[in-house]
């Protein structure tokens, strides 16, 4: 709990929600026009030191002895590139290998954005900034996954379109996964109506398409988020008992820690999971059926 | 929770990291790594190479060290039998010079021995001739004698 609450009533569903609100500016008319700043500010710091370290390591790297450093980084690269190898069978050094790891790293960074400690961060770092609301992970903000699954979701299509061809893809919209109708020569009753009833095919087929294609990015974003989001809850929980008093603070401090250490398979395991959806979306764009 | 622009902010921070990643992160790690996996490769493949020469230069060596212990036991052979010969013609050669120079030795003594006997026939013939000389001093005159004493002497 920090002294910039102090001139107003401290209750603990003003200290969630002042928590978990977003440093929201409008850019224009309309709810829409709003940007989070912290959200877009965060993650892009993130993507720039974590892709930056990599790009530094990169750039330099040797055929011979890798440094540290090097050695390091070919072991997520090795990581990465092995999953995207048993999933998709194309060229996937061109796009999708390093989507993957692009996906991984940014995840994983602002997942583990999480460990920053709420109130010591707002105490010490935003506040002294000027920053009244301020979320430290971009990933329990709806609109960053949101964002990611939305942009995995166009290069899903972008790719089913590519490989398959416009009319490809659209046929497959409407033939795949229970087939087509058929014309056929009905020798009884029952295949007669078999007959009449068969374009009712293709309406299966186009709903459970659009119904998977909806509910992909959907699942993927919000598992994320939903992850993300219980994590800082639940933080923001162990913080409110820990302003109770002594006994709070003790088994607070204890409760903090454990599920810190406990968040860090959360923060990765969600990273792995989130890049493993991309690359079987992708991937699977890539089959025709 | 509401959805805004944050959303489309976002979506174009991704596509730019990953246009990034593409373009500057992914192939150069690629290259490192697959020249580095080629050149294991490569020098795993050189190694099983010198192995299985070293095996074929060990095989030739050994089936050339076999030959030259067959020649050199040839040699010492040839040799010990060639040796045994010259000692066969050495103990013929030295016969035949021993024999040689056992006759040349007898035909010297022979020859010795016929000068002394002929030595020995001139002084018996004087140690006759005088001992006849003085037996027969008084009677038989030397001058008158002498011609039968030289046949005599020549018969001896």
């Amino acid at each position: 709990m920090s002294t910039e609450h102090a001139e107003q009533a401290l209750t603990p569903s003003s200290y969630i929600t002042h928590h978990l609100s977003f440093n929201a500016k409008p850019i224009g008319d309309g709810s829409f026009w709003v940007l989070n700043y912290d959200s877009f500010i965060m993650s892009v710091l993130l993507g720039i030191v974590v892709m930056g370290l990599i790009w530094w390591v990169a750039r330099s790297a040797t055929t011979g002895v890798p440094s540290k450093g090097q050695a390091f980084v070919e072991l997520i690269f090795s990581f990465v590139d092995e999953q995207v190898k048993n999933i998709f069978h194309g060229n996937r050094h061109s796009f999708i290998a390093p989507t993957a790891l692009t996906v991984f790293l940014w995840v994983l960074a602002m997942n583990a954005m999480d460990f920053l400690p709420v109130d010591v961060m707002h105490h010490f770092v935003y506040a002294p900034l000027g920053l009244e609301h301020w979320r430290s992970v971009p990933t329990s903000d709806i609109n960053t996954t949101f964002a990611l699954a939305l942009a995995v979701w166009i290069l899903m299509i972008y790719f089913s379109i590519k490989v398959k061809g416009l009319g490809g893809w659209i046929h497959e919209l409407f033939y795949a996964p229970f087939g087509g109708a058929k014309f056929f020569k009905p020798k009884s009753a029952i295949g007669f109506v078999g007959l009449l009833l068969s374009p009712l095919l293709f309406v299966a087929n186009f709903a459970f398409n659009i119904i998977e294609y909806v509910s992909k990015p959907l699942s993927h974003s919000l598992r994320l988020f939903g992850n993300m989001y219980a994590g800082e809850v639940i933080f923001l929980l162990i913080g409110l008992w820990a302003a109770t008093g002594l006994t709070g603070t003790i088994f607070g401090a204890i409760l903090g820690a454990g599920w810190s250490i406990f968040h860090i398979l959360i923060v990765a395991l969600q990273a792995f999971i989130f890049m493993m959806l991309t690359v079987v979306y992708l991937a699977m764009a890539h089959e025709s059926h | 929770m509401n959805i805004n622009f944050t959303l489309i902010a976002q979506a174009i921070a991704f596509a730019v990291l990953i246009w990034f990643t593409v373009k500057f992160v992914w192939p150069p790690l690629l290259t490192a790594i697959e020249t580095r996996q080629k050149e294991i490769a490569d020098g795993l493949a050189a190694a099983q190479e010198g192995k299985s020469a070293l095996e074929v230069a060990a095989k030739k060596s050994e089936v050339t060290l076999n030959e030259a212990k067959q020649k050199a036991s040839e040699i010492i052979g040839q040799a010990e039998k060639r040796g045994s010969q010259i000692v066969e013609d050495a103990k013929g050669t030295a016969k035949t010079e021993g024999d040689r120079i056992l006759a040349g030795a007898k035909a010297e003594i022979d020859q010795e021995v016929n000068r002394a006997k002929e030595g020995l026939r001139s002084q018996v013939s004087a140690l006759a001739i005088a001992g006849a000389e003085k037996i027969l001093r008084k009677e038989i005159d030397a001058n008158a004698h002498s011609e039968m004493l030289a046949k005599l002497a020549a018969e001896l």
